[in-house]
């Protein structure tokens, strides 16, 4: 990235599809991938005379992510419509919040890449519904004819906004990675951006660094992953500081994100944009949020992400990047607590996850949700290696093993034989019997070769097929080689 | 003749209870005299003979085995054609919708159809209520039984005109800035605009959403009342319905009530109003105040900016309602071929007739990007002004006593190409629908031209019983 003394300024738009089972204003599924149209009713196909009613559930996400940025959602919020004509918008208008959003001015903190804490405002927070889909190939009739699916339509959405707080993609791809873990251990959205369950779009301007003024933005749209909201946000930097330096300016505009050919596209110029004419839904009293409302939600907050990650730096010692990715997610931390809680043994937990099972993990399915170990068997296999049942070596073949038969490690071991050979008269046999065939190595050794020692070390373990206690045969091998002269 | 659809519809039920009349023979009285009057009336779009008779009959046999029937067993019910009835056609009277048939049932439907209401027809009005002399209907002409020259008014001009004309002993229309009160006076019949909230929205298709009430049409004060009770009350599928139990007002509806304090509005008088309609109010005037009425005189300041109000937000939420009918989905497309844009434009231009397109038009443009605070907004505090000119007035009387409309049914044709003199037919009545309170306008005599005369009276919030009370006792009065 070449900034030529420019300073990017970036501001991110998220939309988060809650979790709720029905619809935000009619009681339509909200289940993914069901047949088209199957999931609609007059209401959210803006049938005439339908009329929108709020679902509660959808209130009562929007006040656990107030209280997780640490806003106080009290008070009145109402809903807007937003005026535009678009296939997959049946109403002619989407309901969502413009004056009055339900969610105010809050901040989250993210972790830069030089390791500091930073903080990022959030401008506001405001329901929405989603609209439906178009789709324009693929179909019998696809030269002819566009096909509109309303099954979306009307699922709740959470449109979060920050300030123009961040200034670089990392800082980008850090503050979706710790808003999605915020969502996700609320419980109000699955964070899926595949399934389009958190969309992003980026607002990307450059000015010179020293001023305070903002240069022109545009808009990024169909960043359908956090890896393209990187390389997104990298491309548009790019592409204003070679203008700027050339003296040129920036037109505002809205961008579509390529990503077969990694580039942007205009979609539409300022000239063409909107004029969304909201107003305020007679359809809908205003929402009154109350302190008893607020009260209740705070005394079922679960820990943040932010706070496992302070808790884990404190409580087991980890570091802080270790720290960070195992509470990135609720599930893996969970499981990582469950582990700790079997074998008393942090630090080693946190190696075998982040080292073994997320490496193994990436070959499954389904992720840690289709985890083939147990956590209490990890645990199990820690305190085996604690106990000097077996060695760290024996201990990844029993781990490869349980990933593959799910088994208890006890039993691995047991039914394979590999418990650690600790009886020291059966060990010293075996030393003196290395010793006594291996007359250069000891010479060697003995005229003060002492890297010769792994040598050593490589026949017990050969002749013990691993078994042998590492300790134990050190302890022998180094008394019976200096011991003898 | 087995029947008279002219009685009070109090007679009818009595008659039907007692098993001096069927269902099926006074749904066969309703569906001839549709057959022999509504040619030069046309105060229907639809009517569902078969199912009607279907459903008299099932209620008649019911009644004879002694099962329980609904408050409205075997009585012809009229409903405006923008109130959905599920597996019937919704029009608007609109080309746009000609064709639509609603998917369910609205909330007062539902409500008529477990009272044993039997539903007959679907009566013509300004397209998507926008009019006050349904001349705005694309799908036909309706006129005023009294004289078939004049306009029924609007725009609930075919319900009302169904009572005028003994087609229905009742029928359900619908207001947003007078359509059931001024084609009530219009056609001499008695209309109840009901508390904003009071009866479902659920299945009427919007115009003005914050000014949209559905409300009864009928004969006399007692109809009304009867077909008051089925329909209002809470319902869970309307957000802005009021969640307030309505008690049944028909049982209470002869007693008197001692005391009465009628206020009038000095607002509501003056050069502007037809003489004949003024000897009208002052001779109820009268009649109450030798009844032991006191009367006030009370002034609503806020009045004459309530036109232009009410022109600016019902416009601006129809602008927004009415963007749904874009030929995606259902009701009209064209039949060019063509872009998506031209698809919308085309199948909108070709599908909405010219007010519709007006008010659209209207709607939009007070919403724009730098038009919204000086139209919507302003329009909105003028709004506010007009609740507390009411609530002030509340605080010293019971009810307002008004001309419904200025002038008596107008000719055909007279203000089609003025839309400002039509917008003004609602002056007297845009006031009731902007505050959100309740009003009713019963038939007070006749003009020179034998034209009937409207007056209405106003009620503060929630008050439909005792305004009911107050209008049965001006009827009694005015006998």
């Amino acid at each position: 990235m070449i900034l030529h003394g420019y300073e990017p300024v970036i501001g991110l738009e998220v939309h988060a599809q809650l979790t709720t089972q029905s619809k935000l204003f009619c009681g339509c599924s909200t289940t993914f991938g069901a047949r088209a149209n199957d999931q609609t009713c007059p209401v959210c196909l803006g049938m005439p005379g339908a009329l929108p009613v709020l679902n509660r559930q959808a209130i009562e996400c929007a006040i656990k992510l107030a209280l997780a940025v640490h806003n106080d959602p009290v008070g009145q919020s109402v809903f807007a419509r937003k005026n535009y004509f678009y296939p997959d918008l049946p109403k002619g208008y989407q309901i969502s919040q413009y004056e009055q959003p339900i969610v105010g001015p809050g901040r989250i903190l993210i972790e830069t890449q030089s390791g500091d804490t930073k903080t990022i405002r959030i401008n506001r927070a405001h329901l929405e519904e989603d609209a439906g889909q178009s789709s324009h190939e693929g179909h019998p009739q696809s030269s002819k004819k566009s096909y509109v699916n309303l099954n979306r339509g009307g699922i709740p959405l959470l449109e979060i906004v920050t300030e123009p707080d961040l200034h670089s993609p990392e800082e980008a791809y850090a503050y979706l990675t710790e808003l999605k873990a915020i969502l996700q251990y609320l419980g109000i959205c699955d964070g899926n951006m595949e399934e389009g369950s958190l969309r992003c779009d980026a607002n990307v301007s450059v000015r010179p660094v020293g001023q305070e003024k903002l240069g022109t933005r545009t808009e990024l749209k169909n960043l359908n992953s956090f890896n393209n909201v990187r390389r997104a946000i990298q491309h548009e930097i790019d592409r204003q500081v070679t203008l700027c330096s050339q003296g040129e300016a920036v037109a505002q505009c809205t961008l579509l994100w390529d990503v077969d050919t990694q580039t942007t596209r205009v979609m539409r110029t300022k000239e063409d944009s909107h004029d969304y004419r909201y107003f305020p839904d007679p359809d809908l009293l205003p929402i009154e949020v109350t302190r008893a409302q607020v009260e209740a939600a705070a005394a079922t907050m679960p820990e943040l992400p932010r706070q496992k990650y302070e808790r884990f730096i404190d409580t087991f010692q980890l570091s802080r990047e270790d720290a960070a990715r195992l509470t990135v997610d609720k599930e893996l931390s969970a499981y990582y607590e469950e582990v700790v809680a079997g074998c008393q043994e942090p630090k080693t937990a946190a190696n075998w996850i982040l080292a073994e099972l997320l490496r193994d993990l990436k070959q499954v399915e389904g992720g840690l949700a289709a985890c083939p170990i147990q956590p209490r068997h990890l645990a199990g296999l820690i305190q085996l290696i604690a106990t000097d049942v077996i060695s760290g070596k024996i201990a990844k073949e029993v781990f490869a093993d349980m990933f593959q038969t799910g088994d208890d490690p006890e039993l691995i071991v047991e039914r394979k034989g590999l418990k650690q050979i600790t009886d020291t008269s059966a060990l010293e046999a075996i030393v003196k019997q290395i010793i006594e065939s291996n007359p250069d190595p000891v010479n060697e050794y003995r005229n003060g070769k002492t890297k010769v020692f792994g040598f050593f070390v490589g026949q017990a373990m050969k002749a013990t097929k691993g078994q042998g206690n590492p300790a134990l045969l050190n302890k022998l091998l180094k008394q019976h080689l200096e011991n003898q002269s | 003749m087995v029947c008279d659809l002219n009685v009070s519809s109090n007679t009818l039920m009595e008659q039907l209870r007692s098993g001096a009349l069927t269902s099926e023979a006074l749904v066969k009285e309703s569906l001839a005299a549709i057959q022999t009057r509504d040619g030069e009336v046309g105060a229907f779009l639809s009517v569902q003979e078969e199912e009607a008779l279907a459903q008299a009959r099932d209620i008649d046999r019911r009644r004879a085995a002694g099962e329980a029937v609904g408050a409205l067993a075997g009585l012809p019910v009229a409903v405006k054609d923008n109130i959905n009835i599920e597996g019937r056609k919704t029009t608007c009277a609109s080309k746009i919708l000609e064709q639509f048939v609603a998917p369910y049932d609205a909330t007062a439907i539902e409500r008529l159809k477990q009272a044993d209401g039997v539903l007959i027809g679907k009566t013509n009005m300004d397209e998507f209520a926008m009019g006050s002399s349904s001349e705005f209907s694309a799908l036909g002409q309706t006129r005023n039984p009294h004289n078939l020259t004049r306009v029924p008014g609007g725009s609930s001009g075919g319900s009302t005109a169904a009572v005028a004309a003994n087609m229905v002993p009742f029928a359900l229309g619908s207001s947003t800035g007078g359509s059931i009160r001024q084609p009530a006076a219009f056609c001499g019949v008695v209309g109840l605009k009901p508390t904003y909230g009071r009866v479902s929205r659920y299945g009427l298709v919007a115009y003005g959403s914050s000014l949209d009430q559905i409300g009864p049409v009928a004969a006399d004060v007692a109809g009304v009342a009867r077909l008051y009770d089925v329909i209002a009350g809470p319902c869970h599928r309307d957000a802005t319905s009021a969640q307030v139990e309505a008690t049944p007002s028909l049982p209470e509806l002869t007693q008197a009530i001692s005391g009465l304090r009628i206020g009038l509005p000095k607002e509501f008088l003056g050069d502007a109003v037809q003489p004949e309609i003024q000897v009208a109010l002052n001779r109820l005037v009268d009649l109450f105040r030798a009844a032991g009425a006191t009367i006030v005189d009370v002034s609503l300041p806020h009045t004459e900016y309530a036109i232009s109000a009410y022109y600016l937000i019902a416009t601006a939420e129809a602008g927004s309602n009415l963007a749904r009918f874009d030929g995606v989905r259902y009701g009209y497309r064209t039949a060019e071929d063509g872009n998506l844009r031209d698809m919308y434009v085309r199948s909108r231009s070709e599908g909405f007739g010219m007010e519709v397109k007006r008010r659209i038009l209207l709607g939009t443009y007070c919403l724009s990007s730098g038009y919204y605070e000086g139209y919507y907004l302003q329009a909105q505090k003028v709004r506010t002004k007009i609740i507390e000119d009411f609530q002030k007035a509340f605080d010293q009387v019971d009810v307002l006593l008004a001309p419904t409309t200025p002038t008596t049914a107008f000719e055909a044709g007279a203000k089609l190409n003025d839309p400002m003199a039509m917008y003004l037919a609602d002056i007297f009545t845009v006031t009731a629908n902007l505050a959100g309170i309740p009003a009713l306008s019963l038939p007070a005599g006749r003009d020179q031209a034998g034209l009937p005369i409207g007056l209405q009276m106003l009620g503060p919030h929630f008050s439909e019983n005792r305004l009911l009370r107050a209008a049965y006792q001006a009827e009694q009065l005015l006998k």
